[in-house]
């Protein structure tokens, strides 16, 4: 019993080393000068020069991309996220509500048009997107950002879920209290969505933190990019200098992924929920 | 207009399972306008036009197009290369979605099986979750790089001369590794949250039942978990589909010509590198079908599990 132990913890020390250690060594190498890890490769140990790469890649202009500093790119990201993960419940709350509470007439043909949008992700019509992006004239701007995105209904169908397992109870005493649509529905129904919202919140926004195709397509504009957008920067100088700045280069993927890993490591528990609980 | 509305007797449909609802000829049209109005703008109309794009031979400097029928697929469905980097999509995708399924599941009946230390590894092991397909895709340049990588020092050791981003065979095998690396969190928390909802009572009685560990998992906790693993199966398969888009952008470097790619990273190079829109738009079209299949065995799926349960 004991030996068995014993050997599921090796198993799961392997699984933690492969999981982590790239970022570790990811991390590390970032505090060591490009020239160094050139000659020695990738480091396990702190360097010396932390605190001066990161305020490079944060405040310098220039480097990777033209004109832009890293501080910008990381408000860009944040913008997305947070544009997003708001957008996409306030949306999908309120188009639930509708599909819940209320008798009318479309309400099936509603339904399957919001559900068709789960059918198809956003890849697979790229081309034809970004056409309606370039008609539109929203290349380069937040709205043309992030509006897009929340086409797909997924965050709909999390709240329509939820709202169909309150009971009918509340809203029969609701109505015998003279609460209206409006009334209920910031009185009862989004303090009761508060854990979903959360757990919801947390998902959408690493969803729209690590957006990649989308921003690439959407911002030529060096001033909209986002720290994720950032990274094909890094490959595009990479080709053809004599020592690239790895260092400069980990710097910017370890800030890249920090917000996001600490948000889901902090909400761990609300993270798993909304994951699991919605089923996708 | 507002009242309380009891549907007595009806059956209900699948869009109003309440049983009160509010009576307003304008409310519910008025919450749905937002959602409805991005989704026209922003999904069915590139989708339809897509559709129609598919059947046209468009002009690269926008002077109009012709109706051509099915000739972009056609050629597509013939070409050569085509039909190469399909099979190296089935291919990554058989093998990405295995091993992340294989990883996933092995490390969550381990970290369901200890008490010490137990919500310590979970909370490392989920860390990966939240990065981006791209700067996974970095971490994994390096990881394979010409001067610095400890992994082609590794290969090497073994006599393997790993030339990422030059040999097809060799890129390849690290945008596997990288997509698995990037997909064993999500796998791992849904087997995990699985193992846990199965009731200790089962497992006691297995436990009698059956001394040999292994034959207990084989026999009775692998098919509890079975409508996980076929939900995560789905998941998986259009994760590799798709999402991975970011890992092969970065790995391939904008040089697709000697390197692996997917069918997406194809849409994507004919519609913005080559400007054939007619042709990129025939292939979103049959990927739009192959995930409409997918998805629709997914639900229907599902739809028998709640039926189940």
């Amino acid at each position: 019993m004991h030996r068995t132990k014993l050997f599921d913890h090796v198993i799961l020390m392997m699984g933690v080393f492969f999981m982590v250690g790239p970022l570790l060594v990811a991390l590390m190498t970032s505090s060591h000068e490009a020239a160094e890890i050139h000659r020695n490769g990738l480091q396990i140990l702190p360097g010396g020069h932390f605190i001066d790469t990161y305020t490079t890649v944060l405040t310098k202009q220039g480097g990777f991309t033209g004109k832009i500093t890293g501080l910008r790119m990381m408000m860009n990201s944040l913008i997305l996220g947070f544009g997003f993960a708001a957008g996409k419940i306030i949306l999908s709350m309120l188009a639930a509500y509708a599909l819940v509470y209320f008798r009318f007439r479309f309400a099936t043909i509603t339904f399957w048009m919001i559900f068709t949008t789960l059918l198809l992700p956003l890849e697979v019509r790229i081309l034809p997107s970004y056409e309606v992006m370039n008609t539109l004239k929203l290349t380069n701007t937040y709205t043309g950002l992030i509006v897009p995105l929340l086409a797909s209904a997924t965050g709909t169908f999390y709240f329509r879920q939820f709202f169909k397992s309150i009971p009918d109870e509340l809203l029969e005493a609701a109505r015998i209290d003279g609460a209206g649509p409006f009334k209920f529905f910031i009185d009862v129904i989004v303090p009761l969505s508060k854990t979903m919202i959360a757990a919801i919140f947390i998902i959408m926004f690493v969803y729209g933190w690590n957006q990649y195709l989308w921003p690439t397509l959407m911002t030529t504009d060096e001033s909209f990019f986002t720290l994720v957008r950032g990274i094909k920067q890094i490959l595009l100088v990479w080709v053809g200098s004599n020592i690239p700045d790895y260092n400069e280069a980990f710097a910017l993927a370890i800030l890249a992924m920090v917000p996001p890993v600490m948000i889901v490591m902090i909400f761990q528990r609300w993270f798993i929920k909304g994951l699991t609980e919605s089923d996708k | 207009m507002l009242g309380l509305n009891k549907s007595a007797g009806k059956p209900r449909e699948e869009t109003d399972a309440k049983r009160v609802q509010f009576n307003s000829r304008l409310l519910p049209y008025l919450f749905l306008a937002p959602q409805m109005a991005i989704i026209f703008i922003f999904f069915y109309w590139p989708s339809v036009q897509a559709i129609h794009s598919s059947f046209y031979l468009e002009d690269p400097f926008g002077f109009g197009s012709t109706f051509v029928g099915m000739a972009n697929y056609t050629d597509v469905l013939k070409s050569g290369e085509y039909l190469g980097i399909a099979r190296f999509t089935a291919v990554f995708t058989a093998l990405v979605t295995f091993f992340s399924l294989a990883i996933g599941l092995l490390l969550a009946v381990k970290a369901d099986g200890v008490i010490r230390g137990n919500a310590t590894y979970k909370t490392l092991l989920i860390w990966v979750y939240a990065i981006a397909p791209p700067v996974a895709g970095l971490m994994g340049m390096m990881m394979f790089d010409q001067h610095i990588g400890p992994l082609v020092k590794v290969a090497a050791f073994f006599g393997w001369d790993m030339k990422v981003g030059l040999n097809y065979n060799d890129t390849a095998f690290a945008m596997i590794v990288v997509s698995v690396w990037k997909q064993i969190p999500y796998n791992f928390i849904f087997f995990l949250s699985g193992l846990q909802g199965i009731p200790v009572s089962v497992r006691e009685a297995a436990l009698m039942d059956c001394r040999s560990g292994f034959r207990r998992f084989w026999t009775v906790i692998l098919p509890l978990l079975a409508p996980t693993a076929f939900f995560l199966l789905i998941i998986n398969t259009t994760y590799a589909l798709f999402d991975t888009f970011g890992v092969i952008d970065v790995m391939v470097k904008d040089k697709a010509a000697n390197n692996p790619i997917t069918l997406v990273y194809k849409v994507y190079m004919d519609g913005f590198r080559g400007n054939d829109l007619g042709g990129s738009s025939a292939q979103s079209v049959i990927l739009m079908i192959i995930v409409f299949v997918l998805t629709i065995f997914q639900f229907r799926f599902i739809e028998r599990r709640v039926h189940y349960n």
